[in-house]
């Protein structure tokens, strides 16, 4: 059966740690990392990668859009 | 096992900033409303491709910043008077679509005059309403549309109704105004509130074009540093206590 396996880029420097994203997740991919960007948030990243799904939810509710998402199916 | 550099490619891309968002950092606290909401009118004009002919018009708060973001024509209003300047533009560039984009304290306090006439004109404008229950960039300040009971920088023991009268639900009040064509409440706290949001302003900015009158879109938002929560606590408290006085959903459609 094919599989959807996702990835996601996160802009570090935009992302302010609202942590909007990381309730949304449906699958536990994503969580705020010990690291801080130059405002000294921390930035978003995923923790679970290979739970991901390609969604969109993070995305969808990013206030500061600085989220992308790819999505592929693999056989 | 596919790695993750391998998927990174452009042919499997399926969400990413749109180009009329600019590359500035965005000035709202982290979790705020306001920058979803920036986001999916960006997405809605990318859509429509009317990024050369849209015109918004930003009020008094936090979005006065709003020209920073969104990457079309601006003018900024007076206090509360962003209806009454979207009119003018409006009238002079009926091919442009105009929109005003306005908090609780300008829209619903100060500009109520602006925004009943407005709308009882049926001016062929959209207004997006955006609703957190208090003044946000003055430092949490008790607005018309703060929940009784409420605290607020001004109502240290909660919004008392015999003192402080009762919220304001000016969106239910301007869906009896014959000039209004569409009036409807979302949120975006979620990805189908995301959704469900986006898709009615994709529908006012359409029924500005066919002179139907005026669309109102309000979106309750949060206002997670005014109401001293962080930001995944207000969306819940915005769910659990907001949403009882303002109901989601479409008030009137025509």
């Amino acid at each position: 059966m094919a599989k959807i396996r996702g990835t996601i880029v996160v802009d570090t420097e935009c992302c302010k740690g609202c942590k909007v994203c990381v309730v949304t997740c449906p699958t536990k991919t994503i969580d705020l990392g010990h690291e801080v960007n130059s405002k000294g948030y921390n930035y978003m990243q995923m923790v679970n990668p290979e739970n991901c799904t390609g969604c969109t939810n993070c995305a969808a509710v990013c206030p500061d859009s600085c989220i992308t998402v790819y999505r592929v199916k693999v056989e | 096992m596919m790695e993750i550099k391998d998927m990174i490619k452009p042919e499997n891309l399926v969400y990413e900033k749109t180009k009329v968002l600019t590359n500035n950092i965005m000035h709202y606290c982290p979790g705020c409303s306001h920058g979803t909401i920036h986001k999916l009118i960006a997405q809605v004009i990318d859509e429509m491709g009317i990024q050369d002919k849209t015109v918004g018009v930003s009020p008094v708060g936090c979005a006065v910043l709003a020209y920073n973001y969104i990457d079309i024509d601006w003018q900024q209003a007076a206090h509360g008077r962003a209806p009454a300047l979207a009119t003018g533009i409006k009238r002079l560039n009926p091919d442009k679509y105009v929109f005003t984009y306005q908090g609780d304290g300008d829209l619903a306090s100060i500009g109520t005059a602006e925004i009943m006439h407005a709308c009882s004109r049926g001016e062929n404008i959209v207004v997006i309403f955006v609703n957190n229950a208090i003044y946000g960039m003055t430092g949490g300040q008790m607005a018309p549309t703060t929940l009784v009971g409420q605290v607020t920088a001004t109502t240290p023991y909660g919004r008392n109704t015999e003192l402080n009268g009762h919220p304001l639900r000016i969106t239910e009040l301007l869906a009896q105004l014959k000039g209004t064509c569409y009036v409807t409440r979302q949120s975006v706290q979620n990805p189908a509130g995301v959704r469900k949001t986006k898709r009615a302003i994709q529908k006012a900015f359409e029924n500005s074009m066919m002179k139907k009158g005026l669309s109102f879109v309000e979106v309750v938002g949060t206002c997670n540093s005014g109401w001293k929560l962080t930001p995944t606590d207000a969306n819940k408290w915005m769910e659990e206590h907001m949403f009882p006085e303002y109901p989601l959903g479409d008030i009137k459609d025509e």
